[in-house]
């Protein structure tokens, strides 16, 4: 089992044990299983926890992989929703299905983050700098998109405040026949990517270029020291999480039919934050687990009262970065794994 | 006279748009200047001082100047709490503390919305316009202008020739050999962020007649002040002072020619643009003054 996984090991990620891989097919198996269990409904609320998952892995990559800062991960999930809808809405009507609008808005917002990422990078800002700019740049984009009430891009209305409606779900060529996804598809549609993107993660932050990433995290003038184009670097991990947060936003918006502005709010864009630092940004798994739990939890509460949901990530953020400084997960993760240390010869300390 | 016209809103609208950078951007850049820490929860602590104006003035029936003095001693409070409890464990992780810091954001923008609902009324704008033929501003649009130079005077004034002044640009300069030669860096970091969240109070109370009272009015001034620290750098007045200057004429043409929207995405994309020329901000061109 460990050989065939391989490739998706090493000590940049938690969880290459035997009890890891067993654990982890068995949730798997589990959420495979789920629809057949609580039925459509249930399965079509369900899907949107496992999309937040994109979001949430965008930033990992750029921040806890790779140490920049990005508050801007709802600006390309957001920018992404739209570009689907706009391009979908579209396209729909000419060709019937809307797997190129998808691709076209993950190269949309590859692109955008890539151009930003251009201006930052290659002029050398960092830190603080990079989080202010990004946070400005989505804060715009909110504003942009509210105020765009009146702006129609073919047969689609943005909508302004009121959001844009009727986003084609997804639809697909299959031979001569047109497949609408329906929730159940859907949700396997978004569990399969979902699994290829972990997959790839996984494989990528164990290749050389996954420890550059962390040379930069860990010491950047070290890393350009040793020959590695920062720049460039820095400018291809922010293009990747734009990337991922772009299909996390074709997603939702296809999911939900609807993209609103307050996605790309001063407390949206502090979701992700909140999953990564919680879940220990210095794993993949970390923030997968956080942004499901935190945001099905804040859901649950917001049903009672939308503040106090609110109020309690703030609350949650503010804890976990003064006395959980590596996250949640990785706490409970080392917890555990000396635990287990005795009966799982194979397990390994890798924080 | 169509002419003079023109050329009075467009230096209206270029007044108006330093007043609103300046202003917004002034506690922040104070506190990111002397401790490198961005307060997140900056746009906050101004609707802080918002809110607590319009509470004494309404509630309380203070008179509007002293209402504002009283309504940025709220933020100041919080500051003084937040920085004791938060950031003081937090200075050598700067983006650690934004993201702690975002906490408090979100915490006070449902605390305000749970407490005063979605709207809160709203102060009159004191004194009246003033006509130039056809054209007519209102008076305090002037007031603010001023006051943002006074401010900015002040904020100097007290880092130059004061006390606290002298000890805190020498722990900035170097903390250690501060420390050593006795200066309570400790207590200056605190003393800093007060003042940072004072300013910003004051900014507040400043704007409190000018803008609807709503929970999540601090995201506007968020934005001028970033976009002002970004282009401004680490140079905390001069910088300030001509990076608001510089912007406030983009931002000016730019909402009179098109839109006030235009007029802020401008803004932001001249500080994309400057970051690339100058990633220290317009700092770069100024060399060390203190």
């Amino acid at each position: 089992m460990s050989s065939l996984f391989e490739p998706f090991e090493g000590p940049n990620v938690i969880g290459e044990s035997r009890t890891f891989w067993v654990g982890f097919w068995a949730v798997v198996a589990l959420v495979l299983l789920y629809p057949l269990i609580a039925g459509a409904y249930s399965t079509l609320q369900m899907t949107v926890y496992f999309i937040w998952i994109f979001l949430a892995l965008s930033l990992t990559v750029i921040w806890g992989y790779s140490g920049i800062l990005s508050f801007g991960q709802t600006a390309f999930f957001g920018a992404g929703g739209y570009l689907f809808g706009v391009l979908g809405t579209n396209l729909v009507q000419i060709t019937g299905e809307t797997a190129i609008a998808l691709l076209v808005t993950v190269l949309g917002t590859t692109l955008f983050a890539a151009v930003l990422g251009y201006f930052m990078f290659y002029g050398r800002v960092s830190g603080v700098y990079v989080a202010i700019i990004t946070l400005a740049v989505t804060l715009v984009l909110e504003l942009f998109f509210t105020r765009s009430t009146e702006l129609t891009i073919g047969n689609a209305t943005l909508g302004g405040y009121q959001g844009m409606t009727n986003i084609p779900r997804q639809t697909f060529e299959l031979g001569v026949t047109n497949i609408t996804l329906g929730p159940v598809t859907r949700y396997y549609f978004v569990i399969g990517l979902l699994l290829v993107v972990y997959f790839a993660l996984r494989y990528l932050v164990n290749t050389d270029f996954g420890y550059a990433m962390i040379g930069v995290r860990e010491d950047e003038d070290r890393t350009e020291m040793l020959g590695y184009d920062i720049r460039l670097l820095k400018l291809k991990v922010f293009a990747i999480g734009g990337a991922l947060a772009g299909l996390g936003g074709g997603l939702y918006a296809s999911w939900g039919q609807f993209m609103s502005p307050p996605i790309m709010g001063i407390a949206s864009a502090a979701l992700p934050v909140i999953w990564v630092t919680v879940g220990g940004r210095k794993t993949l798994l970390g923030p997968i687990v956080a942004a499901f739990i935190l945001q099905y939890l804040g859901d649950q509460i917001a049903l009672y009262q939308a503040s106090f949901s609110v109020i309690l990530t703030g609350i949650i953020l503010i804890v976990t970065i003064l006395y959980m400084d590596s996250g949640a997960i990785p706490n409970l993760e080392r917890y555990t794994a000396e635990r287990f240390k005795n009966r799982d010869a194979t397990e390994e300390e890798t924080a | 006279m169509a002419f003079i016209n023109t050329l009075l809103s467009y230096g209206t609208a270029i007044l108006s748009s330093f007043a609103f950078l300046v202003l917004s951007a002034i506690g922040l850049a104070v506190i990111f200047g002397m401790m490198g820490i961005i307060n997140l929860a900056h746009g906050e602590f101004i609707l802080l001082g918002v809110y607590g104006t319009a509470l004494s003035y309404h509630e309380i029936g203070l008179p509007l100047v002293l209402a504002m003095l009283v309504g940025a001693l709220v933020p100041s409070v919080v500051g003084w709490v937040l920085e004791r409890t938060v950031i003081q464990h937090l200075y050598t992780r700067p983006t650690d503390s934004m993201v702690a810091t975002w906490g408090v954001s979100l915490i006070t923008i449902e605390g305000l919305l749970l407490l005063f609902g979605p709207s809160y009324p709203g102060i009159q704008r004191p004194f009246g316009p003033v006509r130039v033929g056809t054209f007519s501003a209102p008076i305090y649009t002037f007031v603010l202008m001023g006051l943002a130079v006074g401010i900015l005077l002040f904020t100097y004034y007290i880092f130059m020739y004061t006390e606290f002044g002298l000890r805190a640009r020498a722990t900035l300069q170097n903390e250690e050999a501060a420390h050593s030669l006795g200066v309570d860096t400790q207590s200056i970091y605190t003393k800093t962020f007060v003042l940072g969240s004072f300013l910003a109070g004051i900014v507040g109370g400043l704007y409190a007649p000018v803008i609807s009272v709503e929970p999540n009015a601090g995201s506007r001034f968020v934005i001028a002040a970033f976009v002002t620290v970004i282009v401004g750098g680490a140079n905390v007045l001069m910088g300030t002072f001509l990076s608001g200057s510089i912007l406030a004429v983009i931002e000016g043409i730019g909402a009179q020619l098109v839109g006030t929207f235009f007029g802020r995405a401008l803004l932001l994309i001249a500080a994309i643009l400057v970051i690339r020329i100058a990633p220290q901000g317009v700092s770069t061109f100024i060399g060390e003054y203190e």
